[in-house]
């Protein structure tokens, strides 16, 4: 089983917001806790979901797949969820992720040798008015008015964090 | 006073129960009909995804005498008392249509010629119907690997249109469905995700479902062409369904066993995976007689014994030019 | 700077914690609504304020909330949409973030007005730091007896839940997003039935953005009347610009609606105009949807009438010379921004973002995206920039959600106004700016 005794105990109190019957509600809360617990979402952690909230596993798969939050394979440690939308593309995005590129480099979706790191560009984050923009889950906090500098920062203490 | 709703499309009239829906009403009156690629009406909550039946309503109804604005979905759409609909009348929605089967053709392959679905083809048909002679589409085209799921059935995905029915059909017809569809936008796919096969009495229905060739029966692979086949309707006493089917046979072969599908191409009862697969002698079989594909079906063509003429008679019969 | 009716206490120590907001006059809506007022008393009330929906359609909110069946047997419920993901618009992170009792506020009371018990607030999963800053608002709401049984001791009961998205901007569009809400893909359902009849789980639902909610609990304590005096005509009120792009001041900012563009643009109260005093060179006011203006259409409408931050002056010529106010996503461009390029991306947006449900949706955005990466790296044809004007036109009004309009819009709008630019970029493609950035990557997933 992917969860924990605790996290059974958090996913029964998430299906309880729903009416009766309609725990596939839970489905998308359940992904992120699953995925947070294991970085990326293998089938037999899907499979799990899927027994806990009662329903088929293709009903999982098929959610899993449509949601773009969500690692179908491995992925390193840190997500650099970097937007290449529009708004933050007219304040230096795109320079931005070829230079993480680089820096890493990795291209988009690669994980890097130490295992850390996976660059994968997303769109719009809400964030136009502090772009440069990327985010970084399980915690999903924002690091906005990206720059060069800032990039070599946090990568810098990321590494340290190993 | 009677409860029934009077509708009109392209000038023709209808009277029909409440709760019909426009492409009902229109396949009443018989003549030009919008095609439906998803709708399917054995299969509940089909509909609205193609677009191809988008149809405009230039009268709501009677009381409400506006047009609605945008064209509609005429599968989901029901008929209101009074309403005025321009199906094939209107230029607006023939080349709406024509947009949505080339939106359907861009990334489907043009490979009727050894695709087993050519002449039974729901897209073929309406690209005959409504598309046009060239393409303008000259991007790459998506493509997936054929795989089989389960030992009867291909699925050639590259051919797929996203129809949803064969989700509905397993969905409905069967207890515990193992496909559907993954991914989004247009890389979207019908899969099981894991390679898994589906395997259950009834899973041989979707392939009568699919518009096109993506499902398809592998029993039935490269046999014959569909036009040469000679089909029967046949029925067995059958545990599981109607057992009621109609035989494909090549000389005195059956090469496929199929549902019997209506006019509008739409499966009449659900059979089982046992009469569709498992029973390919003839004496399995009551066989009732010549199946009746109706006109328009390229199946009808040169394939049924018509009695025998003699010449002489052609001599004298004014269908015959000098 | 106009009336501040949403962000009045923004910057009031600890207003996002219930102590703070309460010292502000928080709950207020919800004490004078539960003890004084029947809910339809309250939808009478929100009708005559004229808000309308702030997430970008500006449909009439009372009049929504009017339609709700409310003598179904089933349970009614109220979901506010905060899957903020329209390229360009940033209010309602803002708001949730600095004064989430505010939206809980209004969550309450509107509940209370729609008759609903339980109710959703649908955030978008990237964020999630903001779904925590609720989820702990709320649990203080609920320690105060705003939410739970018997609240107020006026017998009304009402649950909130914060549901988190999954990354999928479709869920913005509000079917999609009760599909999501019930643990499906973000498909967007055929209409009818509408939400106000068939719902979440088949219930009469009323489905509101964040900023439509939190202009509420205002509307209660002062009346409706008092906010249809703000504003101009059928665009009554406050409206949240959230101004991004080639501007001094990027930013969340409340304007009473009626405000020049212009002001707008140049005043240091708002965007405080361009970097480096560069030229203006078009604007996308409500959101990457909507179409996109020149600078001389932005300013002055076709007839040179100032243009006004409203939803009638926005959208004064319809789709020829005008925009609309959408979500209130405002996107400047300077002179050096190129417009192909940003199309482009716009356009890769929405075919990213398609749920692929429907035909033309499905396949057309991606069609779009591929010709418009091709003339803006290079490879383009004169032929292109018609047959994107025709694709952008056959997707229009032919799907089942607005996401079709909303890719298709964008391309027309641009290459209506900036034609030339497209005949540039194929003709000169030496000239294109994509040899200064990387190349591009199509959309995938």
């Amino acid at each position: 089983m992917a969860f924990s005794a605790e996290r059974l105990e958090q996913i029964k109190e998430i299906k309880n917001r729903y009416p009766a019957g309609k725990h596939k509600s839970a489905l998308l809360p359940v992904l992120h806790l699953a995925q947070a617990d294991h970085g990326w979402l293998p089938i037999d952690v899907m499979n799990d979901v899927a027994e806990v909230l009662d329903i088929h596993p293709i009903e999982v798969y098929e959610v899993a797949t449509f949601y773009t939050m969500f690692h179908l394979k491995p992925v390193g440690k840190y997500v650099l969820e970097i937007c290449r939308t529009g708004p933050c593309c007219l304040v230096g995005a795109e320079s931005l992720i070829q230079y993480l590129k680089n820096k890493l480099n990795v291209e988009e979706g690669e994980v890097t040798a130490d295992g850390l790191f996976t660059i994968k560009p997303v769109e719009c984050l809400a964030s136009c008015g502090t772009g440069p923009v990327l985010q970084i889950g399980p915690d999903y906090i924002y690091k906005e008015n990206l720059t060069e500098e800032k990039l070599d920062q946090l990568i810098e203490s990321l590494r340290a964090k190993g | 006073m009677s409860d029934l709703l009077k509708v009109t499309i392209d000038g023709k009239s209808i009277e029909v129960a409440p709760g019909t829906t426009i492409l009902q009403a229109a396949r009443q009156i018989g003549d030009k009909y919008p095609p439906a690629m998803c709708y399917y009406t054995p299969l509940k909550n089909t509909g609205g995804k193609c677009r191809v039946c988008l149809v405009k309503v230039s009268q709501t109804s009677e009381a409400n005498p506006r047009p609605i604005p945008k064209l509609v979905a005429s599968c989901l759409t029901k008929v209101e008392n009074g309403m005025v609909v321009e199906n094939e009348s209107s230029a607006e929605v023939l080349e709406a249509r024509k947009g949505v089967v080339e939106f359907l053709l861009i990334n489907h392959p043009l490979d009727c010629p050894i695709c087993d679905q050519a002449g039974e083809c729901d897209l073929q048909n309406l690209s005959y119907e409504h598309g046009t002679e060239t393409t303008r589409y000259e991007e790459g085209r998506r493509e997936f690997n054929k795989i089989d799921i389960g030992p009867h059935i291909q699925l050639h995905m590259t051919r797929c249109i996203l129809c949803y029915r064969c989700v509905y059909a397993a969905d409905q017809l069967t207890n515990s469905r193992v496909h559907g569809v993954l991914n989004r936008g247009d890389v979207s796919e019908i899969s099981t995700y894991i390679q898994n096969s589906i395997d259950n009495d009834f899973s041989g229905n979707i392939i009568d479902v699919c518009p096109v060739g993506a499902l398809t029966d592998k029993t039935y692979r490269f046999k014959q062409r569909v036009w040469f086949s000679k089909p029967y309707n046949a029925h067995r006493n059958c545990t599981k369904c109607s057992g009621k089917t109609v035989l494909w046979m090549k000389d005195e072969n059956i090469i496929r066993v199929t549902a019997r599908k209506n006019k509008f191409g739409e499966v009449e009862e659900f059979i089982c995976n046992e009469c569709r697969f498992d029973h390919r002698s003839k004496t399995d079989w009551v066989i009732e007689g010549v199946r009746d594909m109706g006109d328009d079906s390229v199946i009808s063509a040169n394939k049924y014994e018509l009695p025998v003429v003699s010449p002489a008679v052609l001599v004298d019969s004014k269908f015959v030019s000098e | 700077m106009g009336k501040q009716i949403l962000l009045e206490h923004i910057n009031k120590p600890g207003i996002n914690t219930i102590d703070g907001y309460m010292k502000n006059g928080g709950y207020a809506s919800v004490e004078k609504a539960l003890k004084s007022m029947s809910p339809d008393q309250v939808v009478e009330e929100v009708k005559t304020s004229g808000l309308r929906g702030r997430g970008g359609a500006g449909f009439p909110t009372g009049m929504k909330w009017s339609f709700l069946d409310k003598k179904s047997n089933k349970p009614k419920y109220l979901v506010c949409n905060a899957d903020e993901s329209e390229p360009g618009t940033f209010k309602d992170r803002y708001l949730m973030e600095r004064i989430p009792h505010l939206l809980i506020e209004g969550m309450i009371t509107s509940s209370f007005a729609l008759t609903a018990n339980t109710s959703y607030i649908y955030v978008r999963g990237e964020m999630m730091y903001v779904i925590r800053i609720l989820e702990k608002a709320i649990a203080e709401a609920y320690a105060k007896g705003f939410l739970g049984k018997n609240i107020l001791g006026t017998g009304y009961d009402l649950d909130l839940y914060v549901h988190p998205g999954g990354g999928a901007y479709i869920c913005g569009e509000e079917t999609a997003l009760l599909e999501s809400l019930e643990g499906k893909r973000g498909n967007p359902r055929n209409k009818p039935p509408f939400p106000a009849v068939s719902g979440l789980y088949d219930s009469p639902t009323v489905v509101n953005n964040v900023e439509t909610i939190a202009a509420v609990p205002w509307i209660i304590n002062n009346g409706g009347a008092s906010y249809a005096a703000i504003g101009i005509g059928k665009s009554s009120g406050t409206k949240l610009i959230s101004a991004c792009g080639n501007i001094n001041k990027p930013g969340v900012y409340e304007i009473e609606l009626g405000v020049p563009v212009e002001e707008f643009i140049y005043s240091d109260q708002y965007c405080g105009g361009i970097p480096e005093n560069r030229e203006l060179k078009a604007v996308v006011a409500g959101g990457s949807s909507v179409p996109i203006l020149p600078k001389e259409l932005i300013l002055k409408t076709a007839n040179g009438e100032p243009r006004l931050m409203t939803y009638e002056s926005l959208s004064d010529g319809g789709f020829v010379s005008g925009t609309m106010l959408g979500s209130g996503g405002f996107i400047v461009f300077n002179d050096q921004a190129c417009i192909v390029r940003n199309l482009w991306n716009f356009t890769r947006f929405y075919h990213h973002e398609s749920c692929g449900q429907c035909s033309p949706c499905r396949e057309g955005t991606g069609w779009m995206e591929k010709v418009l990466h091709r003339i803006e790296h290079g490879h383009g044809k004169m032929t292109d920039i018609d047959l994107l004007v025709d694709v952008a036109k056959k997707i229009e009004g032919k799907t089942i959600c607005p996401l079709g309009e909303a890719a298709a819009w964008p391309v027309a709008s641009a290459i209506r106004h900036f034609r030339k630019e497209f005949e540039n970029h194929i003709l000169h493609p030496e000239s294109c700016s994509a040899k200064h950035l990387y190349f591009g990557t199509l959309a995938v997933h």
